[in-house]
């Protein structure tokens, strides 16, 4: 359904922009029809500023974007709408996604002078009482309301409402979860899963490896702009190959285990390397190769890292 | 008994009235225990943490007495707390990232901070060095801005400053919550080496999330609507927990290994009472699977086994 081949973002930082940030880096990955892929990484990995390449929010330095078989860049006024009839994104602060001073119900009234102005009113009133009911609202609860006077996991919801009243294929949900509380981000995790099966693809973006394991089919990690390793979900939590992935995986805190008491060697952070590869200055395994950069490399079937000791990793 | 809070409320002075965000903590923190606190966002547990360092407006000092190592902690009063602060309570702040002063090197603003407190900087040093070391952050920061320290080492900075007179509470508030996962599981355990090295007595970790104090903490308070819900050590309330609410906080949270398609978990139905006006009776009934008539009746926070508090009616007519 989606496809990203190569895409690198560079941004211009310094004085007079006389330097170069590789913030994304040649990343490729695909995400097939119904499936949930999660890009899990730290700050500074990239992971949002892929999400808002692919809503084009903003514009892509190289490489592509191909949705349904075509590429994205190349769209235009009523193509591009069409695009975004079938691609939306809903952001980490429910908050911060809304206009304070209109009322919270006037992101549908948005949706629907812009998409299906020929719809008449009752049978959009209709629309919208089915989609909230989707999302596990009670539509007398949200409607007419502002949004301060509603919570933060009942904003998220009508966020996905809203991209459901157009049918969508494509979610880009960026950190969706991350503002809500424990007691409800859960169902809001549910109701995307469930919606999988209506037949939606979903980009989670998360830094918080449990809830990628929950939902995701394949998840991808990224390290400042770089795929490191990517697959299947239970082949990359259950046998790691790349030693960034390894180290994430003991060093997130978890209910079932404790800490092994490892002490981690904290450094300051050292800027994006162009050449070489990235996790090279925290890498305990880091050998001369290391200054070239690695490819990814199939380990079995539907799961690659990208990492010089692999052939040994492999073997041994 | 290091730390001792007997039914200490704090409310919000707002036009609309008083939101009762702390309505009634009791709990004791014994000598060298970290002690978790979690809740949801508005439970109470940062007006909690902040009251017993500095409670201003629009906080409200009601009722309740705090006792830290056999003295009363004058919680009410802001001059006389003075004394207290960061000699006797200190706090590590939720944005330390944003903590220190940016217009002043780190070293200076130190020596300011401590004389202040009429403490002479040039006393404190040597030890100052050895904690940084500790912390593995090399001495030439002293003489650097914060702004050219990462959020980690800011994190680390902090964490040396703000135990740098040996308090006996010392009060963590989301510490780790803007960190990297590696950084987030450095600066935790630093937390517990304070602990060990005894720079601290005794710690009170606020986090949203609890798999973080499940690694550090010895016991964990868990808050629910401005009151305690249940205190126990941490393996008890991960493991065996009581209260309905803890139970399903923690059933509700995704672990490695489990997928949706598997085993489905499920949130708690519902939203937490609004503190301006609450509900009489127990504060978790109108979302509590387990509610019956009792409920309507505020439930005591008591203790069902040893160590194990618990405010609910239920557990109470099983040990009782």
């Amino acid at each position: 359904m989606l496809k990203i081949d190569n895409l690198s973002k560079i941004y211009r930082v310094g004085t007079f922009g006389g330097q170069e940030l590789h913030a994304v880096n040649q990343v490729s990955f695909e995400v097939g029809d119904c499936q949930v892929v999660s890009l899990i990484g730290e700050s500074g990995s990239g992971k949002s500023t892929i999400g808002k390449m692919i809503l084009g929010l903003i514009s892509k330095s190289s490489g592509s974007i191909i949705f349904n078989g075509t590429e994205t860049s190349s769209l235009k006024q009523d193509t591009l709408k069409e695009y975004y009839r079938n691609v939306q994104g809903v952001f980490q602060d429910p908050f911060s996604s809304y206009n304070p001073i209109f009322k919270s119900d006037r992101v549908f009234k948005l949706i629907k002078d812009e998409f299906f102005p020929s719809i008449d009113a009752c049978e959009w009133d209709e629309k919208v009482e089915n989609a909230l009911k989707a999302v596990g609202l009670n539509p007398e609860t949200v409607l007419n309301k502002f949004p301060h006077q509603l919570s933060g996991g009942q904003l998220q919801r009508l966020l996905i409402a809203r991209a459901l009243l157009l049918d969508i294929k494509f979610l880009v949900a960026d950190e969706v979860i991350s503002m809500l509380d424990a007691s409800t981000r859960i169902d809001v995790l549910n109701l995307l899963a469930d919606l999988k099966s209506r037949g939606l693809s979903i980009l989670f973006i998360t830094h918080d490896l449990c809830l990628g394991y929950y939902i995701s089919d394949q998840s991808v990690i990224l390290y400042k702009g770089h795929v490191l390793e990517k697959g299947v979900t239970e082949k990359i939590y259950n046998s790691p190959y790349h030693p960034y992935t390894k180290m994430l995986m003991t060093a997130v805190p978890r209910l079932d285990r404790k800490w092994e008491p490892v002490s981690i060697d904290i450094k300051a952070e050292v800027p994006n390397q162009i050449d070489g590869c990235v996790y090279y200055d925290r890498c305990p395994l880091a050998f001369d190769k290391c200054r070239q950069r690695p490819v990814l490399v199939e380990i079995s079937k539907d799961h690659s890292a990208a990492c010089w000791k692999l052939p040994e990793m492999i073997k041994g | 008994m290091s730390l001792q809070v007997v039914n200490l409320r704090v409310f919000y002075q707002t036009l609309r009235g008083d939101v009762h965000a702390l309505d009634g903590a009791t709990f004791s923190i014994a000598d060298g225990e970290i002690m978790g606190l979690a809740g949801e966002s508005g439970c109470g547990k940062t007006t909690l943490g902040y009251s017993l360092i500095h409670l201003t407006l629009p906080k409200k000092f009601v009722d309740g007495w705090v006792k830290l190592d056999g003295e009363n902690l004058p919680i009410g009063d802001t001059d006389r707390m003075e004394a207290f602060r960061f000699k006797k309570v200190s706090i590590i702040p939720q944005y330390a990232m944003s903590a220190m002063n940016p217009t002043r090197k780190i070293g200076k603003m130190t020596s300011e901070l401590l004389e202040s407190r009429k403490v002479r900087f040039n006393d404190i040093l040597p030890e100052l060095k050895r904690r940084l070391d500790l912390v593995k952050l090399p001495q030439d920061v002293l003489g650097m801005y914060p702004i050219e320290l990462s959020g980690g080492m800011k994190q680390r900075m902090v964490m040396v400053l703000s135990t740098l007179l040996n308090p006996s509470l010392l009060i963590a508030d989301e510490v780790t919550s803007a960190l990297d996962v590696s950084t987030q599981q450095a600066v935790s355990e630093m937390l517990v080496e304070f602990r060990d090295h005894e720079f601290v007595k005794s710690m009170i970790v606020i986090t949203h999330d609890i798999s973080i104090l499940y690694q550090i903490a010895d016991s964990i308070l868990v808050m629910y609507a401005g009151k305690p819900a249940e205190k126990a050590s941490t393996t008890t309330i991960i493991n065996s927990p009581l209260h309905p609410y803890t139970r399903l906080l923690i059933s509700s949270l995704p672990k490695v290994g489990v997928k949706y398609s598997s085993q489905r978990l499920s949130g708690i139905p519902g939203n937490p009472p609004l503190l301006l006006d609450p509900p009489a009776g127990c504060r978790f009934r109108s979302r509590c699977p387990a509610a019956f008539a009792k409920c309507s009746q505020e439930p005591p926070f008591v203790e069902v086994k040893k160590g194990h508090y618990v405010a609910c009616w239920k557990e109470r007519g099983i040990y009782a």
